[in-house]
């Protein structure tokens, strides 16, 4: 699985950073970092949840 | 699935609560029939952009879709669209749609969410208008092309991103606000001085402290919004001064959508009444989103939110709780978060807050426009607030979630920064 941030969308919210830590960081210049494009499938709630959450949806998960 | 688990299960509003709702219960593993009402003819959307992306004109609506087609064809829900439910007989285990159609439920999700408020004296006039659905927010989009001065009456978060929006589109803007400054009802002074400080940096003729005595109009369209003289003041009587516009928009607050329910039995008071784990008092219905009123036990307060992520949060937790079987239902008692884009600034908050907390600048400052704020109540940290600060913010929500005392959550401050 793979990680996709639609940045039109993305508002910096920081809400994934909250949920999975592991996958997202908000950096203090306000811009979302992707540390993780292919998390293992360990972290697939976490990152659901994320997509979930995501206050500006622009979070999805690409099965490839 | 086990026998007692409701085979249909009917959620009235089609917005995020409820779309929250129905995708929760099939991940739930619910597999019974799932019939959904919604008001506006459409599909859920997602409404956030329709006071920032939509109304600037950077997104055309298609983008507020919340999801697409082959996601809903994998939840199999029967969608009536454009369509009002107008009574629930929870004895008999009714809805009653506008057609007089009654639709038999075992299990119920309330999720009609708030419908905004009117100034008297506004309603049918041309030019004035509220911002709730995706249809209010295309027809001011339009008006917005052709006019040059806007006034929005309320500097709540609706109004400051409207406000915002009219002035990214270049159009003059003046916001009425009856508080002595904007927020004042439920932040400390200083962070409703930094809102106001907001949209003085960005040009607009803010005036708090002001009340709406009516509006002008000419041929049946509004040409500006009366102000109530502020006489007796020691200022000489004079004429009620008019703030004249070509385009109206009242962010006055919302009110619940509760009137369909009147006849129900069911707990109204600002609200639907729910216990904690969002049950309704009656069996087989749950309340999520805007119109849930229940007692968040992390808070030890009745609250209710109408904001994005507890209609998110709170629309999942209402379908876990109709599928929870006897001592299976937990409670609802979230962090409360919300956010808003105003110009360049991103506002968020976590938790909650009142004018009397006691509260500290922990990072940055208001002249910076960057900084986060914390909120103590006797001892306890109860909300933080950050502006253009995402990555320190969210620290807080752990700490909020975990009851710290004010006193830690300040040392954490210090050693964060």
């Amino acid at each position: 699985m793979r990680v996709v941030v639609d940045f039109d969308r993305c508002q910096s919210n920081a809400v994934c950073m909250d949920v999975a830590p592991e996958i997202f960081e908000v950096r203090d210049d306000n811009f979302l970092y992707i540390l993780d494009e292919k998390p293992s499938e360990a972290l697939r709630p976490k990152l659901e949840e994320a997509v979930r959450r995501c206050p500006t949806q622009a979070i999805s998960i690409a099965e490839d | 699935m086990a026998s007692a688990r409701p085979g249909r299960i009917v959620v009235v509003g089609a917005s995020l609560a409820g779309l929250s709702a129905v995708e929760t219960l099939r991940q739930d593993g619910f597999d019974g029939e799932l019939v959904a009402v919604g008001a506006e003819p459409v599909l859920p959307y997602d409404r956030p952009p329709l006071s920032k992306q939509v109304l600037q004109g950077h997104w055309e609506p298609e983008k507020t879709e919340l999801r697409d087609q082959a996601q809903y064809d994998a939840l199999g829900v029967t969608w009536h669209l454009g369509r009002r439910a107008t009574a629930v007989d929870p004895a008999a285990r009714t809805v009653t749609l506008d057609d007089g159609e009654p639709l038999a439920y075992d299990g119920l999700v309330i999720a009609t969410g708030a419908t905004p408020r009117w100034l008297p004296g506004s309603e049918g006039l041309e030019g004035v208008y509220v911002l709730r659905t995706l249809a209010e927010c295309l027809a001011l989009r339009a008006e917005f092309e052709t006019a040059s001065r806007v006034c929005v009456v309320g500097a709540g978060f609706i109004g400051a991103e409207v406000a915002a929006s009219a002035r990214q589109r270049g159009l003059d803007v003046t916001v009425l606000e009856a508080l002595p400054a904007p927020l004042a009802r439920a932040f400390p002074a200083e962070m409703g001085a930094a809102c106001a400080a907001l949209h003085l940096d960005h040009g607009v003729d803010l005036r708090c402290g002001v009340t709406v005595a009516g509006f002008e109009a000419v041929g049946g369209r509004v040409a500006g919004v009366r102000l109530v003289d502020p006489g007796g003041s020691g200022a000489s009587p004079g004429k009620a001064e008019v703030v004249e516009a070509d385009v109206v928009v009242v962010g006055v607050g919302v009110v619940p959508e509760t009137g369909w329910l009147e006849s129900s039995g069911l707990a109204l008071d600002n609200g639907v009444v729910c216990d904690s784990t969002c049950a309704a008092g009656a069996p087989g219905v749950v309340a999520a989103g805007d119109i849930a009123r229940w007692p968040n036990n992390l808070f030890g307060e009745t609250m209710r939110v109408e904001h994005w992520s507890n209609a998110v949060e709170q629309g999942a937790a209402a379908a876990t709780r109709l599928l929870a079987g006897p001592g299976e239902a937990v409670d609802f008692s979230p962090v409360p978060y919300f956010w808003s884009d105003q110009y360049d600034a991103k506002i968020q908050f976590l938790g909650r807050c009142c004018p009397t907390d006691d509260v500290r600048i922990v990072n940055g400052s208001v002249d910076e426009r960057r900084f986060v704020a914390l909120f103590g109540r006797d001892g306890r940290l109860v909300g933080a607030l950050a502006f253009s600060r995402p990555r320190l913010l969210m620290a807080y929500r752990k700490l909020l979630a975990a009851k710290t005392s004010f006193e830690d959550a300040l040392a954490h401050a210090a050693q964060a920064g």
